[in-house]
């Protein structure tokens, strides 16, 4: 009895203690600050001092919330829309935008900032969101391979079927990577709904290896990526990637180990979307993040934290950028219904095609 | 020798009254209550949660195409895989570990603690490091695949995935088996050499059906966990290959239908509460009361040419398969650069999200410690719940669940549970810890189990009679005894928490990076420098975990000699 009494005190206790551990520090002002919840994607970065600005500015403080992959954090807020997690929600991309729209999770906010952003970029009428930056993904090349051996580059999609590029490329599955779906939605608008599986039978004949994510594509097959042990000198990547090899090298590199095939119809393009969550705590305050975030500190911020270009066309980009970032030429474009309407199909038909 | 219901039989018989009989009861019920609360709150009640929201989805589709997709061919045959390919790892597990824990259990020889805590490293780390790993091992430019041919070149083939599942359950076997054989009186198998039987038909005879019930509990949870994989399907099997887990992962998070899903989800669990059920009721046949020697009678050091080949032949299976691999990612994570270790401690661009390596050690081992606590606390009030009561093993199945239940699918119920009034624990630590210890709870009470059933109930009479209340006789004569089982239980927590990462991937959090997480956020960044960082991250992480191992195997109630 007193043991059963000892155990459920301790249990007791120990939440208490787990409790009161997560409870947030005291902070020095005498005016308790708001709090702004920011749900975003795993990958989500950006500088300190430019959140402490915000901060300054409304009297609040600013809390992330790292919700998983892209996909992992819609479903996280979609199943939580009546009492939600966050107030913002940062990271949604277009291949999910229009599931994100269905389910009415977001709040209109027409920012103020939206007029120095090209009309391109807004993908909502009614403003549910707020387009933050974009990026290409495009076939990133081991440059040295294709030196050595004096290979041409592919010049379009159709030529990665030519045996001169046996066994050279891989790409990630589109059912679990985003960069992966991202590479079949550009196979379906260069090839159409009649032609894409041929392509990718004829790319599957030409050796292709389809492996599970970005990582394993990346640092474990490609052979352009410093210190990895990969043997393929193409892989499904982003056209900032050779950018981020400079940027993240010991020592200082001349020329980036990559490149990126930017060539038309060989890319598509990935903007990403901030919004108001419904039922957000503080609207005010949310509404006062999102003219931020399109403000120009934090568009400036974003290139070299997230290896994405910023929406905002007056910002500077970093010297690495400009230098070795690429942007695509004529990147692949889908509308977002259309691609929440098909995906699944598409997906499943590709299974079959490719790894069946 | 007596079976341990007829034991039972003879302990009823000592006090038959009904008062005694329903004081047991209320004891049953009083020990089990508070661990039946928290897998009601923390698994039943979320569960239940995510259920009743795939019902009731939006877009749902007809129930009927629902049930015809679940039983569409495609369905079946990643059912059909999913089966195999568990079926077919536990068996290589227990083959290849076998000998080990053998090994382990009777010789003693330098650096063994050392050796064993090295074997369970691999049980913490994260898949896309342990892909690196083997990516280096078997791809062509390896020395291994060199020698051997192409066609030790695993990857992206099941080969891969029995080799990684062997990898990573390893230790299960080895320290669950071994734990138990070392404290197996070796006189019982040299009576039966005396009596003229061969050493190998002492060993069929008397040794395996003593050690049976630890061998099935150690395979079944080994065969749960193959059955449930994830990253190891994914990432080294390639995407050819599709467990129920990837399938169920796939229909929630890209495609949104969460009815079928919770379909996908609901056969998982079934399928784990058979497999538990049989076990259970198997489990209580085959356990018997024995008597417990110390260690240090059991063990000796290999003298005869055969036994130093035994061990030198498992010492060298274990450099090959667990050391190897490990060696490799310590090595590239110190060529990467020469500075890889000391930039993890800057944070050039001043990121909101750096994470600093003590800060993401101290969390790791903080909610590993609390875990572990959590974890022991309840095993223990389960396994003496059970362990004394014919109905116990319905009980003890029970536990045995959330370790078959899909992470997507409990995260998501967390969220919509655990995140609402009444139980807001958004954010918090204690859901983190809890959904650590709902996995780690079947280890501890699996470990636990088989020791206290072979306890003799004399001794615990013996106590009893000379005076001891219950709880004294559970301290002076169990807790001893159980204390070696006790120490695989917290091992087996405190890992599982340190390297887990798919539940918790799916409870958002704030502030609060594991070490886990810091090698994620490093390989999601193409550069020479996350790749290195990423590597450095996983090396402290296998630092860490060694220095547990070796402290939580070193601590011994001042009570327990060296059982």
């Amino acid at each position: 009895m007193k043991r059963g009494l000892g155990c459920l005190f301790l249990t007791i206790l120990f939440f208490v203690g787990c409790r009161s551990a997560t409870a947030t520090p005291p902070v020095a002002s005498t005016e308790e600050p708001r709090e702004l919840r920011v749900m975003a994607y795993s990958s989500f970065d950006i500088s300190e001092a430019v959140i402490a600005q915000f901060e300054a500015e409304h009297g609040a403080l600013v809390r992330f919330l790292d919700a998983g992959d892209t996909g992992q954090m819609i479903s996280q807020a979609i199943l939580s829309r009546d009492d939600p997690q966050a107030d913002v929600i940062y990271g949604i991309d277009n291949t999910f935008l229009s599931r994100a729209l269905h389910a009415d999770i977001l709040l209109p906010y027409k920012a103020k900032a939206l007029a120095d952003i090209p009309d391109a970029f807004k993908l909502d009428d009614q403003y549910r969101v707020s387009p933050t930056d974009y990026g290409d993904v495009c076939i990133n090349y081991d440059v040295t391979h294709f030196r050595e051996r004096e290979l041409p580059l592919p010049s379009s999609l159709a030529a990665l079927a030519d045996p001169l590029y046996k066994g050279l490329l891989v790409v990630e599955n589109p059912a679990s990577s985003s960069p992966g779906l991202a590479f079949l939605l550009t196979t379906i608008a260069e090839f159409g709904e009649d032609g894409y599986l041929d392509f990718w039978r004829a790319l599957r004949a030409n050796d292709v290896l389809v492996v599970d994510s970005w990582d394993t594509a990346y640092y474990g097959e490609f052979s352009g990526a410093a210190g990895s042990a990969g043997t393929r000198p193409m892989v499904v990547s982003y056209a900032t990637s050779p950018a981020a090899e400079v940027y993240f090298s010991e020592e200082a590199l001349g020329e980036p180990p990559t490149g990126s095939i930017t060539a038309s119809g060989t890319c598509f393009r990935q903007l990403e979307f901030v919004g108001i969550l419904r039922n957000a705590r503080n609207r005010d305050l949310a509404e006062a993040f999102v003219e931020f975030v399109l403000s120009d500190t934090f568009q400036s911020d974003i290139p070299l934290h997230m290896w994405v270009f910023p929406v905002r066309e007056a910002v500077a980009l970093p010297e690495v950028f400009v230098a070795y970032a690429s942007v695509a030429e004529e990147p692949a474009t889908l509308s977002v219904g259309v691609i929440e309407q098909n995906r699944e199909r598409w997906v499943n038909e590709w299974t079959d095609a490719v790894l069946r | 020798m007596r079976s341990v219901t007829e034991a039972e039989a003879a302990g009823d018989t000592v006090s038959p009254s009904d008062r005694s009989r329903s004081r047991h009861w209320a004891t049953f019920l009083l020990l089990i209550a508070i661990p039946t609360g928290f897998l009601v709150l923390f698994y039943f009640y979320p569960l239940g949660a995510i259920l009743r929201t795939s019902v009731l989805w939006q877009q749902r589709p007809e129930p009927l195409v629902t049930l015809r997709r679940l039983v569409s061919p495609g369905s079946l045959r990643v059912m059909g895989f999913t089966l195999g390919q568990a079926t077919l790892s536990t068996a290589i597990t227990l083959v290849t570990a076998l000998p080990g824990a053998y090994v382990f259990a009777h010789y003693e020889f330098p650096f063994k603690r050392l050796a064993q805590a090295l074997t369970t490293v691999p049980f913490v780390l994260p898949t896309v490091v342990v892909a690196t790993a083997f990516g280096v091992v078997l791809g062509p430019e390896s020395p291994l695949v060199r020698w051997l041919g192409e066609g030790a070149d695993l990857r992206y083939s099941l080969g891969a995935i029995l080799l990684a599942h062997v990898f990573y359950n390893y230790t299960v076997v080895l320290r669950m088996v071994g734990g138990f054989w070392e404290t197996l009186d070796p006189q019982l198998g040299e009576a039966a050499r005396t009596l003229g039987a061969s050493s190998w038909r002492a060993f069929w005879t008397v040794t395996f059906p003593l050690i049976l019930p630890v061998v099935f509990a150690a395979g079944l949870l080994v065969f749960i966990f193959c059955f449930t994989s994830f990253g190891v399907v994914l990432i080294l099997g390639g995407p050819t290959f599709a467990t129920l887990e990837v399938e169920i992962y796939r229909q929630t998070i890209q495609f949104a239908n969460l009815p079928l899903a919770a379909a996908l989800s609901l056969v998982q669990i079934t399928f784990t509460l058979i497999l538990a059920l049989v076990y259970a009721r198997l489990q209580g046949r085959l356990a018997r009361p024995l008597d417990f020697k110390p260690r240090s009678t059991v063990q000796r050091r290999p003298r005869k040419p055969l036994d130093v080949a035994l061990v030198v032949a498992n010492l060298l299976l274990m450099l090959v398969l667990l050391a190897y691999p490990l060696v490799t990612l310590v090595f590239r994570s110190l060529v990467s650069g020469s500075h890889t270790y000391a930039l993890l401690f800057e944070n050039p661009r001043q990121s909101v999200f750096y994470v600093a390596p003590l800060a993401a050690v101290w969390n790791s081992v903080r909610i590993a410690l609390m875990t572990m606590g959590l974890a022991l606390i309840l095993g223990l009030l389960v396994s003496t719940a059970v362990y004394r009561r014919r109905a116990g093993w319905l009980v003890d199945a029970l536990f045995m669940l959330p370790l078959g239940t899909s992470a997507v699918t409990l995260g998501l119920g967390y969220l919509l549970a655990m995140a609402q009034p009444p139980f807001n624990l958004r954010g918090s630590v204690a859901l983190i810890v809890a959904a650590h210890s709902l996995v780690a709870l079947p280890f501890v009470v699996r470990s636990l189990l088989p020791a206290l059933k072979s306890i003799r109930p004399s001794l615990r009479e013996a106590a009893q009679t000379l005076g001891a209340a219950p709880p004294a006789a559970f301290r002076e004569v169990d807790l001893p005894i159980v204390w070696r089982a006790l120490t695989v239980g917290a091992i087996f927590a405190f890992t599982i928490s340190m390297g887990e990462f798919g539940a918790t991937a799916m409870i958002a959090r704030a502030d609060l990076p594991t070490i886990p997480v810091a090698v994620y956020r490093f390989l999601s960044r193409p550069g020479a420098l996350n790749y290195g960082q990423a590597l450095a991250m996983s090396t402290i992480l296998m630092a860490v975990c060694v220095v547990g191992f070796v402290t939580i195997e070193g601590i011994r109630p001042p009570g327990a000699q060296d059982f």
